[in-house]
């Protein structure tokens, strides 16, 4: 691939950096001196300046030939430890050019939906200098030219993902809630270091060690048949990277921060928990896919493990009552399938609903934010219904962003998710199995949705009179985006139709392949699979509409009550799934009481016997040794200084006689001194 | 008598140095040790002067000669000043008597 210099690549993320840095040091003055305003503008004006720069960078891509689009902007060597070096560099191409006008577009309207909701809050610069630095550290994760600033990325928003959900620290739950994100996720990360570890370790031993996506590119064949403890290096590499994933990404076993993650503003759920840090996992694997094309034993690890959280998180969706958890249980089942689509190698597919995603999930996660603000706070959706009338706005961004997650035509999910659900059927890396999955998913996914729309948005209002009165639709800056990422869900799917017009796959196809090379190896069988692929599409409509009705029957009309469908079986499936599989307390008992306070006893143990005895003998030892320095100090050290200081007096004071003070004498001495030394030469000279 | 010859410049300047080194070893008073000191650096003055003229024709000796007049110069003015100074803490220029700094 070609590339071109840009350095203006290098503004995208420098602009929110720079935003960042002025609320972060300068924030409480300015908006106690200017206001909340200023502080809005700050925020929204650098995110806005870099969409704009990821605009023209998007059309310089445009206008160029496939193979060449490519701009990169260095800025300096940053590590430079022969065989280890690292650019700093940041790089557009098709793949990072669709996350950046993501991370920024998305992300600016939700910075400018928060201007409205974060109102009157106190810590208000506090709160968009972290959605800056936020979104600094995502588009360094998305540009950035190595794994390494990838990685920096990859822990800058963890850290502010830490930051937002204890945003409102002063609750005890919503700070537990982030450092349970943080820690969760530190155990993700530590995959993704050893992964880019044994990587760099075995492009040295058998090429070029680097860490640079191109040059990893280039050798990647090099590691075919290079194995490590047995195992082939490709695969384990890939490995140790998903793990990585599974952590930033919410997917099992790594996925039980994300709800919890909800204790945070609802513009964070919709920008950081939904939108795009969330997606790093996916975007890493579709940057990587040469290398997961190369170990196919992980792309089944990643589709399966993709399809069977889907799968649970759909389940226990279905069950909540928090309108907010329910939103984000569907966020890990959409992700899961999007690692569907990564493991059956449709990356494009997979990227596509990424962008889909970003689109209806931010919409839903702020019209959510938007009900919550005019029930004033209230997240539980049991004392909702009924708000249609009182917030036409958000009801209706709401509804059309359920019927694109829920996969009705022709709105944008219905393409994205077929095109996965197809991939998963006919990719040769996919089956039946998986597509059957996600198809369930699917069905459970318009259920669990239009449950939350029926209890939120229809029939009788149980909120109480107080809370009834003070309905109201919220601002424009908060519905303005609302209706823009609306559109977004609508539009966004035609740019990927299947078979008919497909400019979405061709434009990442440079990066990510395309399965038009696969169906051209493949020979005529793509051909006949049109039929059948049309055929699936059907199936999974009539699926998403059946969820649609039984959602109608159970909670609008009330012909079938939830009460007979929970109290199936005894009540023990229901039971199960409200309590999200009692995976927390699992992880509670095995890892935080078990396996912690069990480590921690043993450490308290050598830590009381071993270290402490270590500690207690080196004292001893230090003032055995410091009487014995003692006794040398007093008698030899001290005595050497006296013994100077006294001769220095005894001296002086003999000396001190030659100094009479006479001037008269001094001279005496100097010319007869003078003179008994040309005397002393001079007889010296005759001797010789 | 003849003409004068290097040697009775190099007379004139020993007589000269002699009285000067014999004016500062004699002299209590600070101004006539500084008059001595005077008397010791011209007929330095005599010698250079002397030899530039009678060895090779460069003006090597005369330029010293410049030099060490000027230095006189400031030597009898920081000397004069140190000799005033010592007039205000002793009310005495007799260098037997300004013997505080005697160890």
């Amino acid at each position: 691939m070609t590339e071109t210099h840009a350095s203006y690549v290098a503004l995208i993320p420098l602009l929110p950096l720079a935003g960042a840095t002025v609320l972060g040091l300068g924030g409480a003055t300015i908006q106690k001196r200017f206001g909340e305003r200023a502080i809005g503008a700050i925020a929204c004006a650098t995110v806005a300046a870099s969409f704009v720069l990821s605009v023209v960078a998007f059309a310089a891509l445009l206008g160029r030939a496939p193979d060449e689009r490519l701009l990169l902007a260095e800025l300096f060597t940053w590590i430079d430890l022969d065989p280890l070096k690292v650019e700093l560099a940041f790089a557009v191409d098709p793949l990072s050019a669709v996350m950046i006008l993501i991370v920024t577009g998305i992300g600016g309207l939700i910075h400018l939906y928060a201007t409205g909701y974060m109102h009157g809050d106190q810590g208000f610069w506090r709160f968009f200098a972290y959605l800056n630095l936020f979104t600094f550290a995502m588009l360094t994760l998305v540009l950035g030219d190595s794994l390494l600033l990838m990685f920096v990325g990859w822990e800058g928003v963890g850290f502010c993902s830490w930051g937002l959900i204890g945003f409102w620290h002063k609750e005890m739950a919503n700070a537990r809630a982030g450092n349970k994100a943080f820690i969760v996720n530190r155990v993700g990360d530590f995959g993704f270091l050893l992964g880019m570890f044994l990587l760099f370790w075995a492009l040295a031993e058998v090429g070029d060690g680097t860490l640079t996506f191109r040059e990893i590119q280039r050798q990647a064949h090099l590691l075919d048949g290079l194995t490590f403890w047995g195992w082939p290096v490709a695969t384990l590499v890939t490995l140790l990277l998903f793990v990585g994933a599974t952590g930033k990404s919410a997917q099992i076993p790594l996925y039980v921060w994300l709800p919890d993650a909800m204790a945070g503003p609802t513009p964070v759920s919709a920008l950081i928990h939904a939108a795009t840090m969330v997606t790093a996992g996916v975007y890493m694997i579709g940057r990587m896919n040469f290398l997961f094309a190369m170990a196919p034993a992980t792309l089944a690890v990643v589709a399966t493990t993709g399809v069977l959280t889907a799968l649970l998180a759909a389940t226990i969706a279905t069950s909540q009552t928090d309108i907010k958890k329910v939103l984000a249980y569907s966020t890990v089942s959409q992700l899961g399938l999007m690692f569907l689509g990564m493991g059956v190698g449709a990356y494009a597919a997979g990227i596509f609903h990424l962008m889909t995603h970003a689109f209806f999930k931010a919409c839903l996660f702020l019209g959510s934010g938007s009900v919550i603000h005019a029930m004033g706070g209230e997240q539980d959706m049991r004392k909702m219904g009924g708000l249609r009338a009182h917030l036409p706005a958000t009801s209706t961004t709401f509804i059309v962003s359920t019927l694109a997650i829920a996969g009705i035509p022709p709105l944008a999910g219905f393409f994205s998710k077929d095109e996965i659900l197809w991939q998963a059927f006919s990719s040769e890396h996919g089956s039946p199995l998986l597509y059957f999955g996600g198809l369930v998913v699917a069905g459970f996914t318009a259920f669990y949705m239009f449950r939350q729309v029926f209890m939120v948005f229809f029939g009788e209002c149980r909120a109480d009179e107080h809370t009834r009165h003070h309905l109201h639709e919220s601002p424009a800056s908060m519905t303005v985006p609302l209706w823009i990422l609306m559109a977004g869900a609508v539009v966004m799917g035609f740019l990927w139709i299947p078979n008919v017009f497909t400019p979405f796959e061709h434009f990442l196809e440079p990066v990510l392949g395309g399965h038009h090379a696969a169906a051209a190896a493949g020979g005529h069988q793509a051909h006949h699979a049109v039929g059948v692929e049309l055929a699936l599409m059907a199936v999974s409509v009539a699926v998403a509409v059946a969820g649609i009705a039984l959602a109608y029957l159970m909670y609008y009309r009330g012909t079938i009550r939830p009460e007979a469908v929970s109290g199936f079986a005894g009540g023990w499936l229901y039971r199960t799934v409200l309590n999200k599989y009692w995976v927390d307390e699992l992880y509670e008992l095995v890892f935080v009481r078990g396996l912690a306070i069990g480590v921690a006893r043993m450490l308290a143990w050598f830590d009381a016997h071993v270290i402490d005895g270590i500690v207690n003998a080196a004292g001893a030892a230090g003032r055995g040794i410091g009487w014995l320095i003692g006794l040398f100090d007093a008698g030899v050290i001290d005595g050497a200084v006296n013994g100077v200081a006294d001769g220095a007096y005894v001296a002086g004071r003999s000396l001190r006689r030659l100094q009479s003070g006479a001037i008269t004498a001094y001279l005496y001495v100097i010319a007869f001194g003078v003179l008994g030394g040309v005397f002393l030469y001079w007889s010296l000279a005759v001797a010789s | 008598m003849g003409e004068l010859s290097l040697q009775h410049f190099l007379v004139l300047g020993a007589v000269l140095f002699c009285l000067g080194v014999f004016c500062v070893l004699t002299r209590r008073n600070a101004i006539g040790i500084l008059m001595g000191i005077e008397l010791i650096l011209n007929s330095a003055n005599l010698n250079y002067v002397a030899f530039a003229r009678y060895h090779g024709g460069a003006y090597d000796g005369q330029i010293f000669a410049v030099f060490v007049i000027m230095l006189a110069a400031a030597e009898a003015a920081i000397g004069l000043a140190i000799v005033l100074a010592i007039y205000q803490g002793f009310e005495t220029i007799e260098v037997d008597a300004t013997d505080r700094l005697r160890g």
